[in-house]
């Protein structure tokens, strides 16, 4: 659990950030701006390649995808 | 009557708040034509005061070039005022057929479709040619209008950091399961005055089989050694897709835009963009202005050549001012404040010293990086341009920030 936090977190400041924010685990990244919700393509498609999971289009909400532990969470829910 | 007291008082809170928060866009009135030299009301009521225009798109003076004036007069006497419909209907004069092959010969392109406006263009293209099967890749900066054009196409959307080739070929490899890759880009950035790196984009396009599309607004006319555009200065013409543009900048400046390249894309506009299809075209004196616009700009290199050593003056200018400008070689030149009120002061009192030039801050520019925008002009004389650059300076020592690092006047004034 805790690499795939860490694998997650690492991946949404290599995509994403581009100064000096901090993101920690519950850091708002689609309401915090970090993230452009246009953007969140990238992050589903990372997320399927990597676990094998397929995240359906009315789950990979901006809710879902607002923060590492709640993206954990919901690449949980599909992980056999 | 539905409009209660209760949804006035809603309304009216929302723009208090706008207000409050410093982001209320309050227009200044221009009682001349658009011009270097301009006449202007502000705050309205104030008497006019004359004043040198240092912000406007009139990139090659043309806004009110006599000859331009003349055309458009001609125009409206053998064409009329409007058309009272749209293309398909009865919206279609010989001259619409005209400046559509007109622009196609001067872009280098195959075929050009003419829309009300560019954020029209840029609107109705993406669904008019991608489907839920494509992927749209943009690059981060790109215009407002095309990032309400991506919103209103099914197919996939992607974004790749400002500029960065490596990043947009990781995007392409990324997306190379779909129908069709769009990548998506501005030729000129309106607010950093940087050049989209077409020829490395066209590269990468080719290796991964991917349609390129390039928003040159604050380009056709101008960028490039005959002013055709930023596929030009890279040396790539005939090898962009889809090119859009406007007349309400460098050509011309009045309204109206286009979607010129692949005869095929063009056609499918024509078909299916609902911006054509359910709004009248440009208005018939306009489209004599504009034809008239490239005769000039076809025959004559002069007015771009112009722009090009008044741009070098200029940044040259504020380079030596002490002053902190983004880098390139546009007429799109930014001083950097950083500091959103350090922006607003500083535009204020070159509007005292007899200079218009408007400062922006987030959101309209990333936080920490408000600004004044100046845009330079064919229109302007060097006396223009010397008579702005010891207002900048002389603002810039009030300010104390001439010499002084970006960490020098964020530590004074702050982000």
């Amino acid at each position: 659990m805790e690499d795939m936090k860490e694998i997650i977190k690492n991946y949404v400041i290599k995509e994403y950030v581009e100064d000096d924010t901090v993101i920690g685990f519950d850091t708002p990244l689609i309401s915090g701006g970090i993230v452009d919700s246009f953007s969140m393509v990238s992050l589903k498609r990372f997320l399927e390649n990597k676990y094998n999971i397929s995240i359906p289009d009315d789950k990979a909400t901006p809710e879902a995808f607002d923060s590492v532990n709640k993206i954990v969470k919901l690449v949980n829910e599909f992980i056999k | 009557m539905a409009y209660s007291d209760k949804t006035r008082g809603m309304y009216s809170e929302i723009l208090t708040g706008v207000k409050e928060a410093g982001l209320y866009k309050q227009e200044r009135y221009i009682h001349s034509a658009q011009a270097a030299d301009i006449e202007v009301e502000f705050p309205s009521g104030a008497s006019i005061k004359k004043v040198i225009n240092i912000c406007s798109n009139n990139y090659l003076g043309l806004s009110s070039h006599p000859e331009v004036v003349k055309a458009a007069h001609a125009g409206l006497d053998s064409h009329g005022y409007g058309m009272s419909s749209v293309r398909f209907i009865c919206g279609t004069q010989d001259i619409h057929r005209q400046l559509e092959n007109m622009v196609t010969k001067f872009l280098g392109t195959e075929d050009t479709i003419l829309f009300p406006s560019c954020m029209d263009a840029n609107a109705g293209v993406f669904e008019a040619v991608l489907t839920k099967d494509d992927v749209m890749i943009s690059d981060r900066l790109v215009h407002a209008s095309i990032v309400d054009g991506i919103r209103l196409c099914s197919a996939t959307h992607d974004t790749f950091k400002h500029s960065d080739m490596e990043h947009l070929e990781e995007k392409l490899q990324l997306h190379n399961d779909k129908r069709l890759k769009m990548v998506i880009t501005d030729g000129v950035f309106s607010m950093d005055g940087d050049t989209a790196k077409l020829d490395e984009m066209v590269a990468l396009c080719e290796k991964y089989d991917a349609l390129l599309f390039v928003d040159d607004s604050h380009a056709s006319g101008f960028i490039g050694k005959t002013g055709r555009g930023t596929h030009e200065k890279c040396g790539v013409m005939g090898k962009i897709d889809i090119i859009t543009t406007t007349f309400g900048k460098g050509l011309g400046g009045a309204s109206g835009g286009c979607v010129s390249g692949r005869k095929e894309l063009v056609e499918m506009c024509r078909q299916k963009a609902r911006p054509y299809l359910f709004s009248n075209t440009i208005a018939p004196p306009i489209i004599a202005g504009v034809i008239k616009v490239l005769e000039i700009l076809s025959a004559s290199t002069d007015r771009r050549d112009k722009l090009e050593k008044n741009t070098e003056f200029w940044r040259k200018g504020l380079i030596d001012a002490g002053l902190i400008i983004k880098e390139g070689d546009t007429p799109i030149v930014p001083l950097m404040l950083f500091n959103a009120k350090l922006s607003q002061d500083f535009s204020r009192e070159l509007y005292d010293e007899g200079i218009y030039a408007i400062g922006f801050f987030f959101p309209v520019v990333p936080q920490g990086q408000a600004r004044i925008r100046t845009q330079i002009s064919a229109g302007h004389e060097k006396h223009h341009l010397e008579k702005a650059l010891d207002a900048f300076r002389k603002v810039g020592r009030k300010y104390d920030i001439l010499g002084k690092t970006k960490q020098e006047i964020i530590d004074r004034y702050g982000m």
